[in-house]
């Protein structure tokens, strides 16, 4: 089938195998391979992008399902500039080898869109979708804090 | 400027931060095609037969590869790098570990065929093409049952499962003449379950084979490519090292599972020469919990007498090593060697036992996680400690302290010899308590927990831990059983434009080398941080390497590193004396430039670096170019310690358990980069949490592992932990020029007898006396412990 | 992991969908937000010729104020019950189990018709529709019905869905006397219920006239525990009463067992969650 869809604002049309996932249409055919794969059945998050402004587990939406709607990868966070939440991941060591970190960050830029000065609480609720085994989350939440922080002024 | 000490944010983050990171699944090579394993749904059975035709004819399918064609072909299959012997002397059982089984499978995952298609879609399409015809046979999952008589073999030829027998320290009948002279003897039955590593990234190899070279190129989610490939090309398929390039790219976390050479490895490279086109496999998390390398799995009866006063008499840990069904890289070692080496923990014992039969039994392998034998023996001891000090109606703090090893900086005196083989090179074992009681607040919290009153129980739990890291001497190791020494090579290569390229056989998959090594360098040569690139995870890159575990990067990685340095100034300075008309020895090296003591002559280092790759003014008798590789053996191990509380509130209605507060206060020796070692304590804390509260493998009696995904697989998540207290004390090692312990399995082997202890202290609180529960502390098994008194 | 191939239709009405249904027969299935479906998919435990994805239609999306009723679409995600200020207002025991569905991806995505289709025991809105008394209506293409959710969930994974039928909507009923309160004891791992508790009290004064109180995860079947409503009918809510209402919990029911939960603990865990419910009512 063919699909038409919006991502990191450029529009993109493909002809896909109809039972193909987003996550693997970001990977393979977009080459946007930011996008992890770490459980492949929306346990782990690692594969968490934005469709239409929220996040989303890639690896368990069809990207026949996104056809005609916006997607975000962390590859569309930094226009020029490091997005307050890359910034913060950065600056707060909430990363180590890196693989889960892109879909916290997704996860994370929902929750700043919706709340825009969480507590230590919220925010790790708010990743309750998102294993990182390397940091033990202290600094993850960390860099959250940072970025609502520096998006606050 | 200086580097070393400073929280320098990391140089590796951004390609991170901005998905630009570059994991072996990331990489597509021309031409590739797509890799599935066929496995067994069975721990144990016959294969009475397998049917591939309607796999062949499936679209797309390029070749399907059975047992039959792996033993046609004459493959060895993957080796196990250490020898452990019986007490008798005989050698350790090492049955073979085929690529594709083909008369019986061993547990459950075990690989029956292999499926290569064009694409990934239709070899997945594939597989469910494949028949097995399976006898099911009777199977043993647990190391006790497995080497009792009459339970179901593994391999024919060890006789009761048995793959060693072995022990260590002072001969059993003294400690049991010992213990039956002791005052108090406290006896625990322990469990340390099996648990799944769950790197975030599944393991992935690309095997790509490239016939006019006649040469190979693995790209492997691998903490040590150099290993892979030594082991790949020696052992098991025979092909010509020098024609064969390892690459771990970016790695997703390994805690120790990524270490091993596993069979997928040397199935793409074998199978990309016999179709002449790159192959990838990557793990489904499915396979990932089934064929990972799982960690711990020992069941150890262990006793500690004490006399009148609380010093300890004497300790003998006996324990059942799970194996699984085949020895995986380094399995032998992980429950002798790395756990029976590390049974005085701290404190001054006058005679210990360690005795340990390893077992074969019809599970997965398992082999070194995180920390790797010492959260082992660390469990044995603190758990003791802490029920001791109940029974005994005694402070938990004060029977350590009174058992500590006094204060030792192994300069001016040798280091501590202990009656386990080991020489503890440098330690101040109350500074770390003492730290770790003030950040508690130990006497209000007493209060506190004495006056609750909420329907909660609050308890306190306290370990205390010493670990042998920076693995590994290799005179010391060969003579225990070790196939290969465990040093490190570096080599420091100035550019001409005085630019530092830096290669070393560490590989960083989280660590942060990168940044580390980078400040190192910089600090010692005085030049910008900027100016240093860190090159691992090629083995075409890097000259050797022994890789990443054991906490031994920065000591054994670092001081090759450092090495190098020496050598690069060493030679800078006789360039630099040429060119100042000077003598060396009236040279002093500082802040990036040769200066002539006394004087304001100076020469920078990228002047010399220039001179070195344009000698047309320079020393006769001196070759050009500035570059110097080093081999680093380190002269002992190194031994972190450190005091780890936990602080839980358990529901007296429910049995759940909420950590309030972690209190790590860890002595990992000299510091680099403080905020990656607090990184890397957090991300220990949370997997030795994680198994005291939350993992923890479940295996049916037929040796189905029940569990084998995250939504039946419980794993610490954000809102699980608290934010974690932690500090330091400093005591350097006195043996590495750079100071440095290791910090990477602290946070691990410190936290479970913590936490354990202090769901324990709760219940005592509550009024139930309750010597164990169990790991993980699910609900249900502390609510039982309140109900009955005693463990489930 | 990849599923069996299929052929993807996007359905853009519920007349759309039905006739998609109709024409693919039980070779068909719908896509609400696939956070069930697509895992079983792909680990190939399931395979149809055909994903009709009703997720995009309009009609399915609507959260509607009826008066004695509130009417929420099949299509609703959960993420948009647990921001629904009249939900909030007029049934808030169904935000608060919205918000421990899952993660913010999944209740993102997750839609009320499709976990209600799905019927997973261990699921949360099963034990909420019993407690609210809601009604599931379903449509055929050319006929609809109401089913109540007390003969709406049939078993393990069973529903009262027929061939060729969808769920459009559910009707909560709303009223000014009611307390409700939803609170779960989370499998670790998942995060679904090893037990869920609703309790929806319909007050009269200070008395509780009539009680409805269900369970999610407990049993195979979610299901009404009437005898811990007759216990709390026609009493006030106080200590005696929870306490004695709690003890009557999931005596009679069939209680499943995992390596989380075993039979006689998940009963015990059934008591005490519904006394804390009933306790955050009182």
């Amino acid at each position: 089938m063919n699909i038409t869809t919006k991502v990191n604002g450029k529009e993109i049309a493909r002809e896909i195998d109809d039972r193909t996932m987003l996550s693997t249409f970001l990977r393979e055919e977009l080459s946007l391979t930011g996008t992890h794969i770490g459980c492949d059945t929306s346990g782990c998050g690692a594969c968490t992008v934005l469709l239409n402004g929220k996040a989303v587990k890639s690896c368990t939406v069809l990207a026949a399902r996104v056809d005609g709607e916006e997607v975000t990868t962390i590859e569309g966070m930094s226009n020029g500039s490091l997005h307050p939440l890359q910034e913060g991941f950065k600056e707060e060591h909430g990363l180590q080898c890196g693989f889960c970190t892109p879909g916290m960050i997704m996860t994370a830029a929902d929750l700043l869109s919706r709340n825009s000065n969480p507590s230590e609480q919220e925010i790790r609720e708010s990743l309750e979708g998102n294993f990182c085994r390397c940091t033990g989350y202290h600094n993850i939440v960390k860099a959250v804090q940072y970025a609502a922080d520096k998006m606050n002024g | 400027m200086s580097y070393i000490g400073k929280s320098v944010k990391r140089v590796e983050d951004k390609r991170f931060i901005t998905g630009k990171g570059n994991y072996t699944d990331d990489i597509k090579l021309p031409n590739m095609t797509a890799g599935i394993f066929v496995r067994s749904p069975y721990a144990h059975a016959k294969i009475k037969s397998v049917d591939i035709s309607a796999a062949e004819s499936s679209p797309g399918v390029v070749k399907v590869f059975t047992g039959e064609d792996i033993a046609a072909s004459g493959i060895n299959g993957v080796p196990c790098g250490w020898q452990v012997n019986f007490k008798n002397g005989d050698t350790m059982k090492e049955p073979p570990h085929p690529l594709l089984v083909k008369d019986k499978v061993l547990h459950m995952g075990d690989a029956v065929a292999f499926i290569i298609a064009e694409n990934y879609a239709q070899a997945k399409d594939a597989v469910e093409k494949v028949v097995v015809d399976y006898e099911n046979l009777d199977a043993v999952t647990d190391p006790e049952e497995a080497a009792k008589g009459g339970a179901p073999l593994v391999h024919d030829d060890a006789p009761g499962n048995v793959c060693f027998d072995w022990e260590l320290g002072d001969p059993k009948d003294e400690v049991a003449a010992a213990l039956a002279n002791s005052h108090h003897v406290t006896t625990l039955d322990l469990t340390n379950q099996r648990v799944v590593p769950n790197a975030i990234e599944p393991r992935s190899a690309i095997g790509h084979y490239e016939d006019a070279g006649d040469k190979f190129t693995l790209y492997t989610t691998s903490q040590n490519p150099h290993l892979t490939r030594l082991l790949l090309c020696a052992f098991v398929l025979g092909i010509p090292e020098h024609k064969v390039r390892v690459v771990a790219p970016d790695v997703g976390g390994g805690f120790g599972s990524k270490i091993f050479h596993y069979t997928e490895e040397a199935m793409v490279i074998w199978a990309s020469r016999e179709i002449n086109r790159p192959i990838k496999w990557t793990a489904e998390r499915s396979e990932s919990f089934l064929t990972d390398a799982h960690g711990r799995d020992h069941k150890t009866h262990v006793q500690m007498g004490f006399d009148k006063d609380g010093k300890i008499t004497a300790l003998q840990s006996t324990t059942f090593a799970n194996l699984g069904a085949y020895l995986s890289t380094f399995a032998p070692a992980v429950p002798t060697y790395l756990h029976g080496t590390l049974m005085q923990g701290l404190y001054t014992s006058p005679k210990i036992n360690v005795d340990v039969t390893g077992v074969f039994t019809h599970t997965n392998a398992v082999d070194a996680y995180r920390g790797a034998g010492r959260p082992e023996a660390t469990y044995q001891l603190e758990r003791l400690m802490d029920l001791a000090a109940l029974e005994m109606g005694m402070d938990p703090i004060e029977l350590r302290k009174i058992n500590f090893i006094p204060k030792f900086d192994g300069v001016n005196e040798p280091g501590y010899a202990t009656r386990v083989a080991l020489q503890y090179d440098s330690g101040d074992y109350h500074g770390v308590v003492d730290k770790a009681l003030e950040m508690v607040g130990y006497e209000a919290f007493r209060k506190e927990q004495a006056s609750l009153d909420n329907g909660k129980l609050l308890g306190i739990g306290f370990s205390t831990y010493i670990e042998a890291c920076g693995i590994a001497p290799s005179a010391v190791v060969g003579a225990l059983g070790a196939r290969a020494g465990l040093f490190e090579s570096a080599q420091v290569r100035v550019q001409p434009t005085g630019k530092v390229s830096v290669y070393s056989g560490s590989h960083s998959h989280g660590q942060g080398h990168e940044t580390t090594f980078a400040q190192v360098v910089a600090d010692r040569l005085g030049i910008p941080l900027e100016d240093v690139e860190i090159v691992h995870g090629d083995s075409e890159a890097v000259a050797f390497g022994m890789g990443t575990y054991g906490s031994r990067s920065l000591a054994v990685g670092g001081s090759a590193i450092v090495k190098s340095i020496d050598k690069v100034i060493e030679k800078g300075a006789k360039i630099a004396a040429h060119k100042l008309e000077s003598r060396v020895e009236d040279l002093e090296y500082a802040e990036g430039k040769w200066t002539v003591k006394g004087t304001d002559k100076s020469i920078s280092f990228g002047d010399v670096s220039l001179t070195a790759y344009v000698p047309h003014d320079y020393p006769a008798d001196l070759e050009p170019g500035l570059d110097f590789s080093s081999f680093y053996d380190p002269a002992n191990f190194t031994y972190p310690f450190g005091c780890h509380v936990a602080i839980v509130e358990v529901d007296k209605e429910t049995g759940q358990v909420k950590l309030k507060r972690f209190i790590a206060v860890d002595d990992v020796g000299n510091i680099i980069n403080p905020m990656i070692v607090e990184g890397q304590i957090h991300g220990g804390l949370a997997q030795g949490i994680g198994q005291a509260l939350f993992e923890g493998t479940v295996y049916s009696d037929s040796g189905t592992l029940m569990n084998a995904s995250f939504m039946d697989y419980s794993m610490p998540r954000a809102d699980d932990l608290p934010n974690f207290e932690v500090d330091r004390t400093v005591t350097p090692c006195p043996h590495n020029p750079l100071g440095v312990k290791g910090a990477g399995e602290a946070g691990c082997i410190g936290s479970t007898p913590a936490v354990v202890n202090a769901v324990i202290d709760a219940l005592w609180k509550g009024g139930h006396e309750v010597k164990d529960i169990q790991m993980p502390l699910i609900s249900e098994r502390v609510w039982n412990a309140m109900q009955n008194g005693s463990s489930n | 992991m990849i599923p069996s191939s299929f052929t993807y239709k996007k359905a853009s009405s519920v007349s759309d969908a039905l006739a998609m249904l109709k024409e693919h027969g039980d070779e068909a299935t719908l896509l609400a937000g696939g956070h069930s479906l697509i895992p079983a998919l792909k680990l190939r435990l399931n395979d149809y010729g055909y994903l009709i994805d009703i997720s995009k239609i309009s009609e399915l999306k609507s959260i509607d104020d009826k008066g004695d009723h509130i009417e929420i679409g099949a299509g609703v995600t959960h993420g948009e019950i647990v921001d629904s200020a009249l939900l909030q207002s007029k049934v808030p025991f169904f935000s608060e189990a919205a918000d421990l569905i899952g993660d913010v991806q999944v209740r993102n995505m997750g839609t009320i018709g499709g976990s209600i289709a799905h019927a997973d025991p261990a699921a949360d809105w099963p034990a909420l529709l019993l407690a609210a008394d809601a009604t599931i209506n379903i449509h055929n293409g050319s006929s609809s019905r109401s089913v109540a959710a007390a003969d709406f969930f049939q078993g393990l994974f069973h529903t009262a869905v027929e061939e060729g039928e969808m769920i459009t909507s559910i009707s909560v009923p709303v009223s000014a006397n009611a307390k409700t309160k939803y609170i779960k004891f989370m499998q670790p791992a998942s995060r679904f219920a090893i037990v869920g508790c609703a309790v929806n009290l319909e007050m009269s004064g200070g008395t509780i006239s009539s009680a409805k109180v269900a369970y999610a995860g407990v049993s195979a079947t979610p299901f009404r525990d009437s005898a811990v409503e007759a216990t709390l009918a026609g009493k006030s809510l106080d200590d005696a009463t929870i306490e004695a209402a709690g003890n009557a919990a999931a005596d009679s029911a069939s209680i499943m067992s995992d390596h989380f939960a075993s039979e006689s603990y998940r009963k015990q865990m059934a008591k005490v969650y519904t006394k804390r419910a009933l306790k955050a009512l009182a």
